[in-house]
């Protein structure tokens, strides 16, 4: 079982694995909106023709020290997806404001992490969000 | 120099309190060790050898007085009463205690600094020219360029995890003082054809077990693009460095494998990508930048006293030749402080020795302090007519050593006394060799030379790049140190040479005075500097001053 952080708190999660496609799936086409799993050494840039046909994407985070999936994020959107962007595995509270200021909107983690890195962590970690260094060094308006 | 405003204030205070959370959660065992890890050394704490060691982070190495006070109570209070300052503008405390360091962090914020970014697998501290903004050369005064960059990279959320740690140096003068080729990444400032002002920007240079040069990604990069073009790098860092292993996980490694106009090709795509949907930086924040580095109000006073104790006094003179460079404005120096005295730690300063230069710093040269690469200190505005004073206070607290450029001004790494990875001694070697030159008196007479010395092959001595490189590695138990030469750490950056088998520690000051003894029978004038001299004649005479056996089969081989 798992559990999806949103900056409210924790959800349960609705989905199912059979609710995910692979990128291979996608390629060959769909018909329908489509949930996909982006492993961390895919390559974003390749989904940019199907954006429209995607509701949510969700990159794997193998281990709390790898951080391709916040590049990964950040590209998505900057390559113009609008979808849910769900980051899934290991990722700790800590790394939650990152998370959300690269591109996500929630995080999927498991019941154990869960219970040791309890909700109010990562409630905690979403009210910090606005002190960004980044948002105050642009040009805005 | 920068002041802290409002927002930097709460940030820095904040993160003081995130992290006093963290060792607390680290306690109660709600944060895994290896969870930890990247936490504490994203605020500067690293387990050493025998402790814990804080490295504090002082910006592209300008510091007012006010702050080297508080890193003196911070020494005396936390500490065994003295810093050492590091190669990359750094200070570190050598023993703190774990429970102790949010405190630490707390009597830091409340004079403006911090230890955010000086360790772990992030954008670290951005270093910068140590002459910025009084040298003659300058085409523009680097910090401006770190300080926008240091802002930019403080907890980038995209780049806190990146595959290995990751340095910037950035210099704004011709003659790179800041080591820009041997960084991840490399900002010289330049101006094209039609005068505007941009970076060359060099990519994937490092020291480490696998030295390697920059190499130019961008001949011309307009100022406004910086930010774009950085995040370009990093984005295709991040998303492609290796992970597999820590060894060859920096940009270097990616650059070598990759090659370099792959690489540029993909930067570029990225960069036109993040260009177009970047708004630019808020132009008050760059006039607040602007502001903050505009050169002091300087005062012309009377150069005469300068002058003529010069001509009187020949060890003021000694001093001034090798410590005092020249400013901007005629009338000023540029005077740097030793910590290199004979038979000291490179690089250790007292807390009595950071008041002293505080003193001085805020009576007689505009309140401002530098940090150089160098492990040196650097008063960078001072009126001639005051140097003679402060020449005297630096002489009665053991500072005025006039060693700056020359033999005995090493940079060592801590080696063995402190590190948990060296495979041998540094500190004492430095200060094995200054004793032993100063008691042949040959340093003044061999000139300017950079020695340099690594305790293991991850280099942080900069051994690749010093005019005589020295290695420290255990052969079988012992200690065996390999000479390496002709490297060069400036704008005609070069790794050095390897010469031949190491040396054991008792062979290794004999060797290095046969060598450097064979240099002062070999240079064409006292001119001739030993790189240059190295430069002309190549290895060879030197390997034979190194090894005089292989000179005698040289010599039954060809009949000299
Ligand atoms: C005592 C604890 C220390 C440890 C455990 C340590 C560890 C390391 C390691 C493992 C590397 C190689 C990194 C790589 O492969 O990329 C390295 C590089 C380096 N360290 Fe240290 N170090 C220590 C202290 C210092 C100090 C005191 C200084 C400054 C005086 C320093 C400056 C550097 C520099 C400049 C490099 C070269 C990085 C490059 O490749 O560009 N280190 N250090
Ligand atoms: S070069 Fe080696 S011995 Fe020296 S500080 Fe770095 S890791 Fe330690």
């Amino acid at each position: 079982m798992s559990k999806i952080v949103r900056d409210h708190g924790f959800d349960q999660d609705n989905l199912k694995e059979e609710d995910f496609i692979t990128l291979e799936t996608l390629r060959k086409g769909v018909e329908n909106p489509v949930r996909l799993d982006l492993n961390n050494d895919e390559n974003p840039d390749e989904l940019q023709p199907f954006f429209c046909w995607v509701e949510l994407i969700r990159i794997s985070f193998p281990d709390f020290n790898d951080g391709r999936g916040f590049s990964m994020a950040k590209r998505l959107r900057q390559l113009g997806y609008q979808g849910v962007l769900r980051g899934q595995g290991y990722l700790i509270a800590d790394q939650y404001r990152m998370a959300r200021l690269s591109g996500f909107d929630e995080i999927e983690i498991d019941d154990l992490l869960a219970a040791r890195q309890p909700e109010w962590l990562w409630q905690n970690q979403a009210l910090k969000k606005k002190l960004s260094y980044q948002d105050r060094l642009l040009k805005t308006g | 120099m920068y002041n802290y405003n409002e927002f930097d204030h709460s940030f820095v205070r904040a993160r003081v309190e995130e992290f006093r959370d963290q060792v607390e959660r680290r306690l109660s065992g709600a944060l895994t060790e290896e969870e930890f890890k990247p936490l504490r050394l994203k605020n500067g704490l690293y387990l050493q050898l025998h402790a814990y060691m804080l490295r504090v982070a002082i910006p592209y190495g300008t510091l007012n007085c006010k702050q080297m006070r508080q890193l003196a109570i911070i020494a005396e209070k936390w500490d065994k009463g003295y810093g050492h300052f590091t190669t990359r503008q750094n200070i570190q405390f050598n023993w703190p205690k774990l429970k102790d360091v949010p405190d630490i962090l707390d009597a830091l914020a409340d004079v403006s600094m911090h230890a955010i970014q000086t360790s772990g697998n992030c954008i670290r501290n951005v270093t910068a020219d140590h002459f910025a903004g009084a040298a003659r050369d300058e085409i523009e005064d680097a910090r401006m360029t770190a300080e926008l960059l240091r802002q930019w990279s403080t907890d980038h959320p995209e780049f806190q995890y990146l595959p290995r740690k990751f340095k910037i140096a950035v210099t704004g003068s011709p003659n790179d003082r800041a080591v820009t080729r041997a960084h991840d990444i490399g900002l010289r400032t330049i101006r094209d054809a039609e005068g505007r002002k941009g970076y060359e920007v060099l990519i994937g240079g490092g020291l480490g077990r696998t030295p390697m040069i920059g190499k130019v990604v961008r001949e011309f990069l307009p100022k406004e693009d910086l930010l774009p073009y950085v995040e370009a790098i990093l984005r295709v860092y991040n998303l492609s460095g290796r992970r597999d292993n820590k060894y060859k996980a920096r940009i270097k490694i990616l650059v070598h494998e990759t090659g370099i106009e792959e690489l540029k090709a993909q930067i570029e795509k990225e960069f036109v990508s993040r260009k177009s949907e970047f708004p630019g930086v808020n132009p008050d924040l760059l006039q607040t930048i602007e502001r903050d580095f505009s050169p002091p109000e300087y005062d012309r006073l009377s150069v005469d006293d300068y002058v003529s104790r010069i001509a009187h006094d020949p060890e003021f003179r000694e001093w001034v030749k090798n410590n005092v460079a020249r400013h901007k404005v005629p009338e000023y120096g540029i005077v740097t402080v030793s910590l290199k005295p004979v038979g000291g730690t490179p690089g250790d300063a007292t807390a009595y020795q950071m008041r002293v230069m505080a003193n001085l710093g805020e009576k007689y040269a505009h309140d401002e302090l530098r940090v150089s690469h160098e492990q040196n200190i650097v008063l960078p505005h001072v009126p001639k007519a005051h140097i003679p004073q402060i020449y005297d206070e630096l002489t009665k607290a053991g500072l005025a050593t006039p060693n700056l450029g020359l033999l005995s001004d090493i940079i060592a790494c801590p080696g063995m006394d402190y590190c948990a990875l060296a495979t041998a001694r540094s500190i004492p070697i430095a200060q094995d060799i200054a004793k032993r030159f100063d008691h042949l008196q040959l340093e003044q007479e061999i000139g300017p030379l950079k020695i340099k010395i690594s305790g293991c092959i991850n280099a942080c001595g900069h051994h690749h790049v010093g005019h005589i490189g020295i290695l420290g590695l255990d052969k079988a138990g012992v200690e065996n140190y390999q000479i390496t030469l002709g490297g060069n750490a400036t704008e005609d950056a070069h790794i050095g040479t390897r010469v031949g088998p190491g040396f054991s520690s008792e062979e290794l000051i004999p060797a290095l005075e046969r060598l450097l003894k064979s240099y002062l029978k070999l240079r064409k004038s006292p001119n001739e500097t030993f790189y240059n001299c190295y430069n002309r004649l190549g290895m060879d005479p030197f390997k034979e001053a190194l090894y005089p056996h292989l000179k005698t089969k040289h010599k039954e081989r060809t009949g000299h």
